[in-house]
């Protein structure tokens, strides 16, 4: 499966697995990053690192050695991150 | 369950009998600040947590006589894993407040009610404020408040921090939650395998959990996540632990994910419900916010950096150009005025020329040489307020993170680094939003590299005494070393004395608002108070030591000429130590040790003992060091350890006196070994 690192800005994907250990993970499951959510590429740092994300209806950056870590399956492309009407409420369907 | 084993309220010692105390939790950014200012004014104590340089504040609600308010550190969750979630749990479990307010960002409202089911299970009368209800509306969503209320459990009340709407309803029912004692209810927020587990080891610890004072529901909580502290805290011992591990196992292994993610996809999935059934949003999903359209020019691929150095210049420009300058000479005359008119006063009173000397050389000089400093200050913390709450800097650090990465630092650091160029002490002040106290003090070791403004009235003199041709170019280069020097002791401190990892940047980026002036105005008075404070205290005293030490000689006779001052024979011990800097004279060690008072000092000092009139210095100079040696010097000067009023924001923000000490040891020892390299080589080279 690829690591979040691999999404392009624009493209979402559903998170399988959050690796690493200790306090950083910790961080990024307490900041919504759990399993199941979808998680959007929103931008990428002009020198190509830090990522931002989009997920739960806010902007988090997080490293990409650390977006590596976090095993996504990608759910569907979009050219441009204009967002489609998509369903209200992001993350897992209850 | 029951939650607590006594209802009893306990109180402190010194508060009052009927005083109630109220603690504000909410996430960074949440509006946690604006709220807190706008119920208790300017009526508030900032200080440290006992222990750690975690800023702890303090203030009396203004509305209602006999709240004290305390603002704990802006938190996302209750893990043991970082000193401010740590401390906050701390102090809501052991002090007991008589209610917590959790501010709760209404634009973002899922990730903050990730904090706010953690709370609910701390066993205290709590109360929701859902802020920013005004951005709510503008972006045309909708929040049923009712429905959120009977989902959570505990009363939510909607406001607006920035505009003071709904601040008295939420006091009327923070005080109403209090006087009832009313705990939020424990809801069962899972089911299937974490349930199960929870339920068990809830079970098993109860007894131990009460004995601690600890709520039943959050030691379970805690203990399935695994969390060390509350394991040592509530005492189990090796059999009930290992029964503990053993339901844990088994739930891990039949949820198939591990205990924190489980826990964390447990409170998010009953988020996502509450959320889906009380929120109606008009945006969808990922669509581009007004935010996201400013972000693309402004953390632009091509654009971003130049836009940066574009800010930043105007920054420097307000504050150290026209209007900057204009100001602090006005100040400064003012102060100047305010000294002579007491300086004559005494002298009309017959005072002896010891008090006069005192009070208007030592008190009077040291100080108001420190207080001009005041409107580039306020100035610096105005622009950088405006930065901050326009959520600017969360931007500057996404962008610099990369780079500074390799220095061992996170992005973040940016902010001081850029401060140091104006000046040290807003500059360290500043390390307090760092994230981890490696950082911070990293941080501090390296600002004092960036050459501050009071160094250059120093360049100006030396460049125009020996560089003629080349003054600005020799100028540049003095702040280009300052840098180099700055990612060099980087690069050796990350692999020695600081090891470790920078600290990990998760980062929320924030929506850009528009700052208020009150915000600006009072994030800018606060710094600006810290800095005033220790004037008339740390910097007034180390001007009366330095006036002692250069008025006085050894058999405490006052002297005429400074030459034969104490201060003076300190100069000639440390003066062969910078021989082979190339200024081995008496009157350059001295000017360098009062330049600790202020770093302007060191032309003043030299100017009088070198018996110079005003504009005649350079010329004295050039029969004094050559322009290796003033380079030399120049380098020093840039380098070595900071003012008196920086070193004591070092004190501070490090938490300890032997790191700063450590520190502007650092700094001293790089700036003699970086001028030995100058001199020693340039003359190598066959320079003079």
């Amino acid at each position: 499966m690829p690591g979040l690192d691999r999404l392009k800005p624009g493209q979402m994907g559903r998170v399988l697995n959050v690796g690493g250990a200790g306090a950083l993970r910790r961080r990024l499951l307490d900041m919504g990053i759990t399993p199941g959510t979808t998680v959007m590429i929103r931008k990428v740092a002009p020198l190509g690192d830090p990522i931002e994300l989009c997920l739960r209806g806010y902007e988090l950056s997080i490293r990409k050695a650390d977006a590596k870590n976090i095993e996504v399956e990608c759910e569907r492309e979009v050219v441009e991150p204009t967002g489609r009407k998509e369903e209200a409420v992001p993350g897992r369907p209850s | 369950m029951n939650q607590r084993g006594g209802k009893r309220k306990r109180y402190r010692g010194g508060r009052p009998e009927k005083g109630l105390v109220f603690a504000l939790v909410g996430n960074q950014n949440s509006g946690k600040t604006t709220l807190f200012n706008q119920l208790t004014g300017s009526r508030q104590r900032v200080g440290n947590w006992p222990g750690v340089t975690v800023e702890k504040k303090e203030g009396q609600v203004r509305a209602w006589g006999g709240i004290s308010l305390i603002d704990l550190p802006g938190i996302y969750s209750l893990s043991p894993y970082t000193m401010e979630e740590v401390i906050s749990r701390d102090y809501i479990i052991d002090e007991r407040p008589d209610a917590v307010i959790n501010v709760v960002d209404a634009t973002n409202i899922e990730r903050s009610l990730y904090l706010t089911l953690q709370l609910a299970e701390l066993g205290t009368p709590m109360v929701v404020a859902l802020n920013m209800m005004d951005e709510v509306r503008a972006l045309g969503d909708s929040i049923d408040v009712r429905k959120l209320e009977s989902e959570l459990g505990v009363p939510v009340v909607p406001i607006s921090a920035n505009r003071n709407e709904g601040t008295g309803r939420l006091l009327a029912r923070a005080v109403e939650v209090a006087q009832r004692r009313q705990i939020p209810p424990i809801h069962d927020i899972c089911s299937g395998d974490v349930h199960k587990a929870l339920h068990a080891i809830a079970h098993l610890v109860e007894d131990k959990a009460r004995n601690r004072r600890y709520p039943v529901r959050y030691t379970a909580t805690k203990l399935v996540e695994g969390d060390a502290l509350v394991r040592d805290a509530i005492g189990l011992g090796p059999s009930e632990t290992a029964l503990i591990e053993d339901i844990v196992h088994k739930m891990e292994k039949d949820a198939k994910h591990d205990r924190e993610a489980l826990l964390a996809d447990t409170r998010y999935d009953f988020i996502g419900g509450v959320v889906s059934r009380a929120v109606k949003r008009k945006r969808a999903y990922g669509e581009p916010t007004r935010s996201d359209r400013i972000d693309k020019l402004l953390t632009h691929r091509f654009w971003a950096y130049p836009i940066f150095l574009l800010i930043m210049f105007l920054v420097f420009e307000i504050t150290f150009g026209f209007i900057g300058s204009t100001l602090r000479t006005g100040f400064a005359w003012v102060l100047d005025s305010g000294v002579s008119l007491i300086d004559g006063l005494l002298e009309n009173a017959g005072a002896s020329p010891w008090v006069t000397g005192l009070a208007v050389d030592g008190v009077l000089a040291g100080v108001s040489a420190v207080l001009s400093f005041m409107p580039v200050i306020l100035l610096l913390f105005l622009c950088l307020s405006i930065l901050e709450d326009s959520g600017y800097m969360a931007r500057a650090a996404f962008m610099m993170d990369r780079l500074l990465r390799h220095l061992g630092l996170s992005g973040r650091s940016i902010i001081p680094m850029i401060m140091g160029f104006g000046c040290s002490v807003p500059a360290i002040m500043a390390t307090r939003t760092l994230d981890n106290e490696r950082d911070r003090r990293l941080t501090i070791f390296l600002t004092p590299f960036m050459s501050c403004g009071a160094k250059v009235p120093i360049y100006a003199v030396f460049t125009a005494a020996f560089f003629q041709k080349d003054q600005s170019l020799v100028m540049l280069s003095i702040y280009v070393l300052g840098a180099v020097i700055a990612v060099v002791s980087g690069l050796v401190l990350k692999k020695t004395v600081l090891r470790g990892e920078p600290a990990p940047f998760v980062l929320e980026l924030p929506t850009y608002r528009l700052p208020t002036l009150k915000s600006v105005l009072l994030h800018m008075w606060e710094k600006t108070r810290g800095f005033v404070k220790r004037a008339f205290t740390v910097i007034l005293a180390a001007s009366v030591l330095i006036w002692f030490l250069q008025s006085f000689d050894f058999s405490l006779n006052m002297v005429a000429d400074s030459s034969t001052s104490i201060l003076a024979y300190v100069g000639m011990v440390i003066a062969p130590v910078l021989l082979p800097l190339g200024f081995g004279t008496w009157q350059a060690a001295t000017a360098l040790v009062t330049g600790f008072t202020a770093k302007e000092v060191v032309i003043s000092t030299m100017a009088v003992l070198y018996v110079a009139e005003a504009g005649m210095l350079s010329t004295v100079l050039q029969g004094v060091f050559t322009p290796l040696s003033a380079y030399a010097f120049m380098a020093f000067t840039a380098l070595y350890l900071p003012c008196v009023a920086a070193f004591s924001a070092m004190v501070r923000e490090m938490g300890s006196w032997k790191w700063a000490l450590g520190a502007a040891g650092f700094q001293t020892l790089v700036a003699w070994t970086v001028a030995l390299i100058i001199f020693q080589g340039g003359r190598l080279l066959g320079l003079s």
